[in-house]
Formats: C-alpha cells, structure tokens, sequence
C-alpha cells in the first residue's frame, strides 16, 4: 500500500516551500494547493502561515476555503495548523481589533501585552524556545524531548478553553501559555516544527505516522 | 530567560560568499550552500543571507541559494540586500526565506516598512541600519555598505522603523566591521535601550569574550557573526572552492595578521557562552 500524503492549504500567507520541504525530509509526500476538491480529498492537511490575522481569514474568506476547512476538521483525517494557520483555528481573535476565527477548536488569540510586561520582553517574541510536554499520550510529541527548542516567531499567543488539549507548554517572560496542542483529529503548534531543525523534524516525522496510523 | 540566537551571517556576491572589512575589499570565501549547511550541522540558530553588490544583476543567483538552502536546512533563513520592492520580498520569501532585511529602500520610502509588514507581518520584516560615528559623536545610518549618507540618527531611524512596524532590527557597527576590535557597546546600548523588537547586532567580534561581552553589557536577542566563523570554516579546505584555494592562503595569512581575529567553532563558541550563564540553545 503506498503511503498517504499531505495537502499543504496555499492561502498566500507565508512560506510554504519550508513546509513542503520538512515535510518531504520525513518522508511525507507534499503537495501545495488551494483546490477545494483537492483539499476535501486529502488524506492529510496542514495549514500554514505568517501574518495577520484578519487578513489571513479574508484570504480564506476571498479563497472559499472557510467551509472547506471546518468540514475538513469534522472528517477525522489529520489537520495541522502551524503558527498562524493554528491560531486561526480558534474561536476569535483580539489581533488589531476583534476577529472572527474558524472555531475548529474554542479558544481566544490574544496579545503578549495581555500575558508579559513588554517592557521588559520582546515582542514578537523571535527566538528559540523550550517545549514542555505535558501529555504523554500525545502523538505529536511521541519522543520528543523535554525541554526540547523548538523556533518561536509571533506576538499573539492562544488560550484554548478546554486545558487538557494541551500537549505543550512554553514560558515566555515567567509566564506559560498553550504552545501546541491536540484535540482529536486536530493538531496545532505554535511553533515551527519546519524551523526546529532535528526535534521539528522529529516532530513531522510522528505527524506522518499519525497520518499513516503506523 | 532570553535564549540568544547566533545567526553566521553569509554575505552573497554573485554565487559566491564573500567577506571583506569595514563591508569593503570583499573576497571570495567559498560556496553558501556548504558554508551554510555547514553551520546548520554545527548548530546555528537561523542563517543571514546579504546579497552585498546588491541587485541589479545576479537575482536569480540569489534565489536559487535560496531554495538550494531551503531544500536542506531546517532552520529560519534570513535574506536581504537590494530588496526594493513588495514584490522583490514576496520573490525571497516564496524560494524559502523566512524573513527579509531591508535597508537602502526603507530608508528611502519607510511607508515600504508599514506596507512590508502589514502584507507579510511584523515578524518577517527585519530592518537593517549600518551606522558611522560621526565627528561630533553621533551615530547615523548609512546606505550602500557604509559609503552613502542618509542624514538619520541612528536611534531616531531605529524608533521609526519599530513603529512603521518592523519586526526586528540589525544593527550593524560600519566602523567595527571586519577589524576584530569588538563590538560598540555605546551604538548597540543606544539602540537596545529604547527599542522594544527584538535587536541584533552585527560587526567586531575579534574572539569568543567579545561576544560573551556584547550579550552580557547590551539588552540584544541575537549575534550576526561572518569573519570570526568564516575564517575558522576555511580552514577546512573543501569548504573553499578548489581553484580559489591558492587566492584564500594569501587572504587568510594576510587576515589573520592584520586583523585580530581569532576565529572559532560556532559550537565551540555556543559551548562557552552556555558555560558562562547565558541562555544558548545546544
């Protein structure tokens, strides 16, 4: 049986060829596509980005891939969002005014301000942080180490309301908030796992497994 | 803790890296794709790609670095020189690189800041200022590897860049650059004391205590580094390209005796700073 591949969403926000790339190095096959029929038919998705918020969901909005995307989540096949394309999974956003998300998973994205004094932190926070992983059922960060770095790149950070989706943790300025998480079929990192060098690799490598139920 | 990010910058001309001193006298080191994959094995938080003859010609050459470099390494890549345009950034970030730099065309349209960002948000858009001390003990930003005056105050261009909506500046020292002398702590406290993005500093760094110094007395996030790696890299022969060897023997004799430089390991130099306190990602 051959192996099942991803559908990497192209909605114009950022760069894709990282993602394709990582994901190929692990021996997922990736393809790039904003096709609705494409995208309803993969066996795997991933939602990337960088950006605003806003504006990545009038690009959604723009592309009619809202409804693609929300019945993609109810399939029970393998959904990713990384960074923004994870932050836009969640209910609403307060990012330069009050955004509606797609409400895949309930939740809110809020400002560092609202969580760090950014007197004395950085924002956006660029940088390579710690993971700490709090559920070891978890797929996604089956063997990932502890306290491993994984690449940060944002100034908006999400509070999912139901706290035993989280899978990881991360402290920003002695405060922690939610830095990937898993809720069924639905998977989301804040960080760049494309960027993490050998653990975020390590990481798209148990999101391949994940898709391929091995 | 802030984790500090060492970043070998790579200056680009044509195919080819090259270093030179105060940005001038450049010289062909070697290939990006083996000097970066290099420095990604060894460790390095993110990559810096300066396109130096900036531009007009030799685009493509830049872009396939870049995808080349995309293919392979799994680390954030960093790109600028001669970006002038939203579609000259939307071009880089499409062949792999995670962020761009700009410089020459902010300083000449610095809406390009606020419509850059806005486009392909603050996190992507990194602003680079090369500063000179002036005589009457000000720094101002320069253009065209040092050699255009702009008329900016470096702390007054650095504000207005944040609040068009930059997402990182890196300063560079013009008269640190390339001597080994160390970096100016006055122009990077300057600058790292009012900013709130994220500050990297680039230019001086002579051996592993200058670096150590510079995290230790300033408030920045990351190092750029080229001659303190490049030269301790190209002493590995294959790093260098075959017919070029002979050239380099001469730079490198004439490098290492000029200059005070004692290049290093980026491992080596990521061990010692974890060693004296500093957050560093191993």
């Amino acid at each position: 049986m051959s192996k099942k591949g991803v559908i990497i969403v192209d909605y114009g926000m950022g760069n894709l060829f990282s993602v394709v790339q990582a994901c190929k190095h692990v021996g997922l096959d990736a393809k790039i596509s904003s096709d609705k029929e494409e995208i309803r038919n993969a066996e795997s998705i991933i939602l990337p980005g960088v950006g605003a918020f806003g504006g990545a969901m009038r690009q959604l909005e723009q592309l009619n891939l809202v409804e693609v995307l929300i019945d993609y989540a109810n399939s029970n096949k393998p959904f990713l969002g990384i960074c923004l394309g994870m932050q836009l999974l969640m209910t609403s956003s307060e990012e330069f005014g009050f955004h509606k998300g797609l409400d895949i998973v309930e939740g809110k994205v809020l400002p560092f301000s609202n969580l760090v004094d950014t007197t004395k932190n950085k924002v956006p926070q660029i940088q390579w942080n710690k993971i700490e992983v709090c559920s070891r059922e978890a797929k996604l960060t089956e063997n990932i180490e502890n306290g491993a770095y994984m690449y940060f790149l944002h100034s908006f950070y999400i509070e999912p309301e139901d706290n035993n989706i989280i899978t990881t943790l991360t402290e920003y300025g002695s405060k922690t908030y939610c830095s990937s998480f898993q809720k069924g079929n639905i998977f989301g990192t804040q960080f760049h796992p494309e960027k993490s060098s050998l653990q975020g690799l390590n990481m798209l490598s148990n999101f391949k497994k994940i898709v391929n139920n091995e | 803790m802030k984790n500090i990010r060492i970043i070998p910058r790579l200056d680009i001309k044509g195919p080819n890296v090259v270093k030179g001193i105060h940005l001038e006298g450049l010289r062909v080191v070697g290939e990006p794709k083996e000097f970066a994959k290099f420095y990604y094995e060894s460790g390095a938080d993110e990559l810096l790609y300066m396109d130096v003859v900036a531009s007009l010609y030799n685009r493509n050459s830049l872009k396939d670095i870049i995808e080349e470099t995309a293919k392979e390494l799994f680390i954030p890549l960093t790109v600028g020189g001669g970006l002038r345009t939203i579609d000259d950034i939307r071009s880089v970030l499409n062949a792999g690189a995670d962020k761009v730099v700009l410089n020459t065309a902010a300083i000449k349209n610095p809406q390009l800041i606020k419509e850059a960002s806005e486009k392909f948000g603050s996190s992507t858009i990194v602003i680079a200022i090369e500063a000179i001390r002036q005589e009457n003990g000000k720094y101002f930003a320069f253009i065209d590897n040092g050699r255009e005056f702009t008329g900016k105050e470096v702390v007054d261009w650095a504000l207005e860049a944040e609040e068009l909506g930059a997402g990182e500046l890196l300063i560079t020292s013009v008269d640190n650059e390339g001597t080994g002398a160390g970096y100016n702590y006055e122009l990077i406290s300057e600058v790292s004391n009012v900013i709130k993005i994220p500050l990297i500093v680039h230019g001086g760094a002579g051996n592993i205590n200058h670096v150590k110094d510079v995290i230790e007395i300033t408030k920045i996030d990351a190092v750029a580094i080229s001659s303190l790696f490049h030269y301790e890299t190209l002493k590995n022969l294959k790093f260098a390209k075959k017919e070029m060897i002979e050239g380099n023997q001469d730079f490198l004799r004439s490098g290492a005796s000029n200059t005070k430089i004692k290049s290093v390991f980026i491992g080596d130099l990521k061990n010692f700073l974890r060693d004296s306190g500093i957050d560093i990602r191993i």
